[in-house]
């Protein structure tokens, strides 16, 4: 086990490894890293300090580590539009990301797996049907299109929840928290709800869809053979096995919705890291995109590796492969 | 005499597909006595396995019991459905299937599996059916029970997991046990290992067994009566030695005459010229007529007499015609 | 009996085509009829749009300012003008700026799944047959990809593209980027499939016999492997290009995707939001209603094709 925890590390390592290359590509070679680093705001003696620094006559290599050691130090250089350092920019709107992350998360996997549930036992009822039908909507529907319809439908129609922004938002010792005021809150419902929505429907027709898979196994044959009641064939014996492949790919989701973000914060002008980063990609302002890049995967590899780890201690077959069976 | 266990009468059973109606049971019947193990033996496709789903009520749909009767121990039980038939599985009907692998949760211990399949047909306390459960792997021959009982499927070797299974469908104690092809996802060595474990078993309890199989030796093996299947229709029905050395029917005599053992001392083996028909293609009158070397106009037309103990399905049985 | 067989007249492929299991399914399920039409009419009006449009609304010596902001069916106040669905801030008729912006939301869409089609099957193909080395840089970039979500690759991709292409081409080359952003996000899927499907086919007898009689590698995944890797393939290309048209749409929404001098769908929609709450609803509902159609309608037919092609469903 130990060993494929170890090999497990090595990808991930590899990954950022080759995304901190991307990353580091784009700082050097797209728009000039001088720039990239300083801002507009510089004195001769700054840039031949970092010139010196940066190494830009040293192999490509040496620059390569540089660069990464400075990331792992938190300094990702200037961001060229707003000359505040990137790192400063970040890690002021990271909360409100966070924060609208969680929440859709949330709801994404209670509804998803409940909905998902419901309409594998009850495969052919009408309301199970209603759902599945309504789940191709939520499917075909881009996110920013469901959010711009619940926009209409509750800010303009109905004036009943903001249509922008986060609200009243408190520090909480540098992390400004939007849960703890009424507008902070009103203002959290329809971005969730937009960036849930879509991963809510995708889990939904993932555990429907393993569900049913399990449920035609010849285990649950024979559990139905022994006369065991629905309620345990369904629940002991389906939901377990169904879980198990599911909550790989849903720990993978989680992960996606910090990157889905980027789209539900465009339409609500949200101040989190998403829209920064597209703002980042309009202005071409560099820093700021591998910045973001090289956090997202961060945080992508390292969701991929505990879900990988955590799926090890799931699934009793995996642990006794490498003990060998009897 | 005592009731048969099991009795099933005229039963069809049809699936509407695309081509037309398919019957894989046609107009089937016989008998299973206390504590006497029938097989039913054919080829694949010929519907014996559809009769034993049929009985249990794990018919899939579309396929449905579109005529006859299913009698439980004195009792009619084709009409039941949802929770009245889920009482009789496990408690009065048990079932063992083909692939050992597949029919056990994986991720489940034995012990629970065990466990809860007692505690939901018997009324016993939890630690009552801990006591059973380890009892029940000592009883197939699992050796080390006690600590076994916690592990998982995937821990045990193929004729191990068909023991198991034996256990679980034993363990609530039926009146019937359908074995489904229960060695032919085994190793050879084990096979005989397992009909004998299922014989003693059920003579010990006098479970009546409905042993479903297209290998002769295990029906010469291990049963009291056979049950010849032909495309959903019983072909021949009597005791075993009867029908083995004697077949009436000409299908009968031809699968006889194509086991190697049979043969013994002949050069080539003998076949039967053809396949078995379809089920969405079975010929007029006799279904075996196309293939049959004494076929006559009659067998091409008229309906076959049904079956009735030592009298097989047949315009013109053989008599005399010993085989082995 | 007769021994003599009867000959037979060989069935043409039209009816083998109709009679096929595949057909049968289609005629059973009017989801999948329904679908398909709509599909189709919507792709036959984007491609006949400049026959159909009644105006050319990017060609600005046909627009008059004073048509902006008309309502659907209304005579306009000052021109006395009437458009079937309104018009924007521009004067634009929307119907025509729909039927357009189809044209480059179907165009992007279909030649970003095209792109990677043609270079999934060939990385798959090579990587499977060829195996080694080869196989396993392919593979491992296609898994460091497969990491991320494919939009934000895609993004990326135009990010950077953007950055490397000079300011005055910028807009010119955006429907290009675009299509080998979303073309390079996407990729990953076809590949892996058509290599699942190859290792399988190449210790086939058939392949292992042109081997023999001396047919070169690539006459043999050309020739051999590649048709019968397809059939999946298809219905993986079929849902791309629903996803892909949904996000070149959503690329574009964001501002990242075609340019308002040649808006899809997707820039129509974000050019449409700026006037919900003044009022002018028609400018953002016809283009999103549009959208909404030609993604439904795309999604399922490819997940009616998945099932209908999926042996263990049956």
């Amino acid at each position: 086990m130990l060993a494929y925890i170890i090999q497990r590390v090595g990808q991930s390592a590899l990954v950022l490894l080759i995304v901190g290359l991307v990353a580091f590509s784009m700082f050097r070679f797209v728009g000039d890293p001088i720039d990239n680093m300083l801002g507009q705001e510089r004195t001769a003696e700054d840039i031949d300090r970092l010139r010196a620094q940066l190494g830009l006559d040293q192999p490509f290599v040496v620059q390569y580590y540089k660069f990464l050691e400075g990331a792992v130090q938190g300094n990702f250089g200037v961001s060229y539009r707003q000359g505040r350092p990137v790192a400063e920019i970040l890690l002021e709107r990271a909360p409100a990301t966070l924060e609208l992350a969680m929440v859709s998360g949330v709801l994404a996997i209670l509804f998803g797996i409940a909905l998902g549930v419901f309409t594998a036992i009850r495969r052919d009822g009408v309301l199970a049907n209603v759902i599945m039908s309504a789940s191709l909507l939520g499917v075909s529907l881009p996110t920013f299109l469901i959010g711009i319809l619940l926009i209409y439908l509750f800010s303009v129609e109905l004036g009943w929840l903001p249509s922008f922004g986060r609200g009243e938002t408190v520090d909480l010792g540098g992390w400004s928290t939007g849960f703890l005021t009424e507008s902070g809150l009103k203002a959290l419902i329809l971005p969730s709800i937009t960036l849930g929505l879509y991963q809510m429907t995708l889990i939904m027709r993932l555990v429907r869809s393993e569900m049913l898979e399990v449920l035609r196994q010849d285990y649950i044959r024979f559990a139905r053979a022994r006369g065991l009641r629905d309620r345990a064939v369904n629940f002991r014996h389906a939901l377990k096995n169904t879980m198990v492949p599911v909550i790989t790919v849903i720990g993978l989701q989680l992960g996606a919705i910090i990157a889905f973000a980027i789209i539900t914060e465009t339409v609500f002008q949200w101040p989190g890291v998403g829209l920064l980063f597209i703002n980042a990609i309009q202005f071409v302002d560099i820093p700021v995109m591998a910045a973001y890049l090289m956090l997202i995967s961060v945080m992508f590899v390292g969701i991929n590796l505990l879900v990988d780890i955590l799926y090890f201690f799931i699934d009793p077959r995996l642990r006794a492969d490498r003990s060998g069976g009897h | 005499m005592a009731d048969p266990v099991l009795s099933i009468r005229d039963l069809s059973v049809e699936i509407p597909t695309r081509h037309g109606i398919v019957r894989p049971v046609d107009g089937v019947s016989y008998d299973i006595a206390v504590g006497e193990i029938l097989g039913v033996v054919g080829e694949s496709g010929a519907g014996k396995s559809m009769a034993g789903n049929a009985v249990i009520g794990l018919l899939n749909p579309p396929a449905h019991i579109s005529k006859g009767e299913i009698w439980l121990n004195g009792k009619r039980i084709d009409h039941l459905t949802g929770d009245a038939m889920r009482r009789l599985r496990g408690k009065e009907i048990g079932m063992v299937f083909q692939d050992p692998l597949t029919s056990l949760n994986p991720l489940l211990r034995i012990g629970d599996q065990l466990t809860e399949t007692m505690l939901t047909h018997l009324p016993i306390s939890r630690s009552e059916a801990e006591k059973r459960a380890v009892a029940a792997l000592e009883e197939v021959g699992i050796p080390g029970a006690a600590e076994r009982v916690n592990s998982y499927p995937h821990e045990f070797s193929g004729g191990m997991r068909q023991r198991v299974v034996i256990a679980l469908a034993l363990c609530a104690e039926p009146s019937l046990i359908i074995a489904d092809e229960p060695t032919t996802a085994l190793d050879v060595s084990v096979q005989a290992q397992i009909i004998a474990l299922l014989r003693r078993l059920c003579r010990d309890r006098g479970t009546a067994v409905m042993l479903i199989t297209h290998d002769m030796g295990v029906i010469a093996e291990a049963t009291d009566r056979v049950a010849v299947m032909y495309a959903g229709r019983l072909a021949e029905l009597g005791p075993v030695r009867d029908v083995l050395t004697h077949p009436q029917h000409p299908y009968t005599h031809g699968l006889m005459a194509s086991t190697p053992l049979a043969s013994q001392g002949k050069s080539r083996l003998h076949q039967i010229p053809g396949a078995m028909p379809r089920l969405d293609a079975v010929p007029d009158g006799c279904a075996f007529n196309p293939r049959c070397p004494h076929a006559t106009d009659k067998c091409r037309q008229s309906p076959v007499p049904r079956v009735s103990n030592g009298q097989a399905a047949c315009w013109y049985p053989l008599v005399e015609e010993k085989v082995i | 009996m007769s021994d003599v067989p009867i000959p037979v007249k060989p069935k043409s492929r039209l009816r083998i085509a109709l009679d096929s299991d595949l057909y049968y399914t289609f005629r059973r399920s009017p989801v999948a009829m329904v679908s398909a039409a709509v599909v189709l009419l919507l792709v036959l009006s984007a491609v006949f749009a400049p026959l159909i449009a009644p105006t050319n609304p990017f060609n600005p010596a046909s627009l008059n300012l004073m048509n902006g902001f008309t309502a659907p069916m209304t005579p306009n106040a000052f021109t006395g003008e009437s458009f079937l669905l309104g018009t924007d801030d521009q004067g634009r008729d929307v119907f025509s700026t729909i039927l357009y912006g189809m044209r480059i939301s179907l165009f992007v869409g279909v030649a970003a799944v095209f792109f990677a089609m043609v270079l999934g099957i060939t990385l798959g193909l090579i990587s499977g047959y060829v195996g080694g080395w080869t196989e396993t840089i392919i593979m491992r970039t296609a898994d460091v990809q497969l990491t991320f979500p494919s939009i934000l690759v895609a993004m990326l991709i135009f990010g950077i593209a953007k950055g490397v292409t000079p300011v005055e081409y910028r807009d010119q080359m955006a429907i290009w980027v675009l299509i080998l952003a979303i073309g390079l996000s996407d990729w990953v899927q076809f590949a892996r499939v058509v290599r699942g499907a190859t290792l399988v086919e190449k210790n086939k007898e058939y392949v292992q016999a042109a081997r023999l009689i001396g047919r070169t590698s690539g006459a043999i995944m050309l020739r051999h492997i590649l048709p019968n890797v397809l059939s999946p393939v298809l219905v993986i290309a079929t849902i791309s290009l629903a996803l892909a048209i949904i996000a070149e749409a959503t690329l574009s929404f964001l501002g990242v995707g075609a340019p308002p001098t040649q808006p899809s769908l997707g820039t129509l929609i974000r050019i449409g939001q700026g006037f919900l709450f003044s009022g002018e609803w028609w400018i953002l509902l016809f283009p999103a209603v549009t959208l909404l159609a030609l993604a439904l309608s795309v999604n399922l037919l490819g997940d009616w094709l998945r099932d209908a092609l999926n042996p263990r469903l049956r």
